[in-house]
């Protein structure tokens, strides 16, 4: 669906490309949906407001927890899904651009969520359907259903965004949900710790931007002295694909690690978030201490990825979360 | 009297102000091999003006610019003026304007744009600020302030 000049007075039938797409109001309104969400996640309580839906899977790059939980959101809205989980078998591989593959798919089914390796695919796909479009990762551009749950999680921990000192590890360069989360967290007022190693700080351009919304923001190298004051430890994974050559990657492989030892000095109420797989970067030892928040993290991708299906799709009287 | 480095076209378009050193890549904008056979081309470099200092001056022969080229026009030489000469007169003068969205004047630099692909799509770019200016691919969100390297 293009982009409507009508003032934006609800998420219904929207595309949600970027985390900017979304005002801090409508975002609070999902987080609120998706706490509500969590029992009918769960399983423990059964709603279906999506009963007469079909939603599209269109994943034409490698993804497991974010289909999965895409998937499970839809199901356990009551709704039904397609899924093109390989695109080594889809039309795309016999050459069909993604423009034709998207308005054939907005045919079949109510809203399509896609995961493209190409930077601005939703974008495109948005123009070329007439149902909602879910980016669910461009290459390395946006990932707003990400930034969700991880703002769901922080705020499931401590009530609240505002005023939290948010430490982000690790490639604040290419890793561009890191800058959507950021982008986010200046929203709500909380403040921003940047941790890298040299090569991989946050762009002129972002940090600029951060400046510009008036968020305090601090960078500190060390990690221990990162951690000290932090209510959040958000540690991203440096990813391989996302670099422009081998051996700038080789150069910052493994140089950061969280284990206990470096939690030695954390609040005791500091949580470990990463938007996982995780690589080595976070200690197998980390899991069994209170710190470790990841794995509810993950969990709550389905309760968040609810609340925004049923804000796109459901009619209203047939809502739960809102 | 003053002497003429260029003479006066006939029916055509002018374009006058262009920064120093740049009447080439105007140039390539214009695309000398789509025009008429009996067009003369002028260019004249480095011409002293009050306004600028010094200037590059294009003139071409029975063609006026569309609309595609005087926005590429106005990315690269955004001081040019652009005269449309009929009958040996000024019909029309105006400055070139950058409009809010350039479309399929640039390329975006980022090669991972799904707009690089063998997509049914011209690039888009915003303006996202003036002076200098800056554009942002609407499909990719990637910045560009070098427009001379991006020309499609």
């Amino acid at each position: 669906m293009g982009t409507s000049l009508a003032p934006r007075m609800s998420l219904h039938g929207r595309d949600v490309i970027s985390i900017r797409d979304l005002t801090r109001p409508e975002i609070e309104t999902l987080l609120l949906s998706a706490r509500r969400m969590i029992p009918y996640a769960e399983g423990k309580k059964v709603t279906h407001p999506l009963a007469d839906k079909i939603v599209a899977m269109a994943f034409f790059e490698p993804s497991t927890r974010t289909r999965l939980s895409f998937e499970s959101a839809t199901l356990r809205l009551g709704g039904q899904c397609i899924t093109v989980a390989d695109p080594a078998v889809s039309s795309i591989r016999k050459g069909e651009s993604l423009s034709d593959t998207i308005r054939m798919m907005s045919g079949y089914a109510d809203a399509i969520v896609l995961r493209h390796p190409n930077e601005g695919s939703a974008r495109l796909a948005a123009r070329a359907s007439d149902r909602p479009i879910i980016n669910a990762g461009d290459g390395a551009g946006q990932h707003p259903t990400q930034t969700l749950l991880d703002l769901a999680t922080m705020q499931e921990a401590f009530g609240t965004l505002s005023g939290l000192r948010v430490v982000l590890l690790g490639d604040l360069k290419y890793g561009r949900t890191v800058h959507s989360l950021a982008y986010a967290l200046a929203l709500f007022g909380a403040e921003l710790v940047l941790s890298s190693p040299p090569s991989l700080r946050l762009p002129e351009e972002v940090r600029d931007q951060l400046d510009h919304m008036g968020v305090k923001v601090e960078e500190e190298s060390q990690l221990s002295r990162a951690v000290r004051d932090a209510d959040v430890l958000y540690v991203t994974r440096i990813q391989k694909e996302r670099f422009p050559d081998e051996g700038e990657y080789l150069k910052v492989a493994g140089s950061y690690r969280i284990d206990n030892s470096v939690l030695a000095g954390a609040k005791s109420r500091m949580i470990v978030l990463h938007p996982l797989p995780r690589a080595g970067e976070i200690a197998s030892e980390v899991d069994a201490t209170p710190h470790a928040a990841y794995f509810r993290q993950a969990f709550l991708a389905v309760p968040v990825r609810m609340a925004l299906l049923e804000a796109l799709l459901a009619s209203p009287k047939s809502k739960k979360g809102g | 009297m003053r002497e003429l480095k260029i003479t006066p076209i006939k029916n055509g378009t002018v374009i006058d102000h262009i920064a120093n050193g740049l009447a080439l890549e105007v140039l390539r904008i214009v695309g000398i091999q789509s025009l008429d056979k009996d067009s003369t081309v002028s260019v004249a470099l480095h011409v002293r003006s009050g306004k600028l200092g010094w200037k590059d001056i294009v003139k071409v022969e029975n063609m006026e610019l569309s609309a595609r080229k005087v926005n590429a026009i106005a990315l690269i030489a955004p001081t040019a003026t652009i005269s449309i000469i009929r009958e040996f007169k000024v019909r029309e003068k105006r400055p070139v304007d950058l409009p809010e969205r350039i479309v399929g004047v640039l390329r975006c630099p980022n090669l991972n744009c799904i707009s690089n692909q063998a997509e049914p799509v011209e690039s888009e770019f915003e303006v996202a600020q003036r002076r200098p200016v800056v554009l942002v691919c609407v499909f990719c969100e990637r910045s560009v302030d070098d427009f001379l390297h991006h020309l499609g």
